[in-house]
């Protein structure tokens, strides 16, 4: 009979552990490569750069925002939303694991926020520059 | 002496018993209606959730009728100055969560949509008592900003009993 329960008990463990297990479908690193493979079809590209995505982060585009005003200088802070303050959890993945680990999410936002801060889709080149400037950001 | 279980009026263990049950029971009715306001029941769906809820509460779809829902949903590349698209998939079953569930009991002007749920007759008869000094607080910032006086926004209770002004 104990074992039993200790049976049952190990199958409602395992059970539990897949489910906190996060559903991740990529890491930041496989996100970057598929944003790498982009990138490389066109003429001259020469890799990414992480001082080139950190300038690109902070600047204005010509509009009114940059990243930083609703992700702040800080990508391993939390933010804010300029218009509504919602809360914007840290955009760095060392603060924030489950940032760029779905390629679905990272183009919806990338077409997004690319819209709002340079009102055009950024290139492969922005895109990867930006993720590998992220990736540097330490906690 | 002690107390003889079994001399205890049987009709009146199962009256308690179920006068326990009926308390919580009635209280519970009673919350329904005072702490959703409106009479109208949460609803939720995921993907309403995840995506209506990112930048800012997700509003209930009764705080809206189905012409404005449409519209919405249809300017969704321009929403209020921001780029809020979705993929068609997300768009048609948030649409329809929204639409299934949006407010019926208006007369509902056919010509122009109201597109902000701050502009209808309802929101500012129920925020006529708010100051302008609380509307224009950091704290607040935005009329959007429900969290910042509705405590339990973000699970659908918008009731007198959830509000918290802050100190401005």
């Amino acid at each position: 009979m104990s074992r039993m329960f200790s049976q049952a008990a190990a199958v409602l463990a395992a059970i539990a552990g897949l489910a906190a297990q996060p559903a991740f479908a990529a890491t930041p690193d496989e996100v970057l490569a598929t944003i790498k493979k982009e990138a490389a079809a066109t003429p001259g590209f020469q890799g990414f750069s992480a001082a080139r995505g950190e300038t690109f982060f902070k600047e204005k585009h010509g509009g009114e925002w940059s990243c930083t005003s609703c992700h702040t200088d800080n990508p391993a802070a939390p933010g804010k939303h300029a218009k509504t303050s919602k809360t914007i959890q840290p955009l760095a993945p060392s603060a924030n694991p489950e940032r760029f680990t779905d390629m679905t999410k990272v183009e919806k936002w990338f077409k997004r926020n690319c819209n709002d801060v340079l009102s055009r889709a950024c290139t492969a080149q922005e895109k990867g520059d930006v993720l590998t400037y992220l990736l540097t950001v330490r906690k | 002496m002690l107390f003889d279980y079994r001399k205890f009026p049987r009709a009146l263990v199962a009256a308690l018993l179920l006068m326990c049950l009926a308390i919580p029971a009635a209280h519970a009715e009673d919350d329904d209606d005072e702490e959703e306001g409106f009479g109208f029941a949460i609803v939720t769906n995921a993907k309403w959730k995840a995506e209506c809820g990112t930048c800012h509460v997700a509003f209930p779809p009764h705080m809206l009728p189905v012409g404005s829902w449409r519209a919405v949903m249809a300017g969704l590349e321009k929403h209020f100055g921001s780029d809020a698209s979705l993929d068609a998939a997300t768009s048609k079953e948030i649409g329809l969560f929204l639409e299934t569930y949006a407010n019926r009991r208006g007369s509902e002007p056919t010509a122009k949509p109201l597109l902000r749920i701050t502009e209808s007759r309802w929101f500012r008869s129920e925020h006529r008592e708010v100051s302008s000094r609380v509307w224009s607080s950091p704290k607040v910032k935005s009329p959007a900003n429900c969290a910042a006086c509705h405590t339990r926004a973000e699970e659908g209770r918008f009731g007198e009993h959830d509000i918290r002004i802050p100190r401005v």
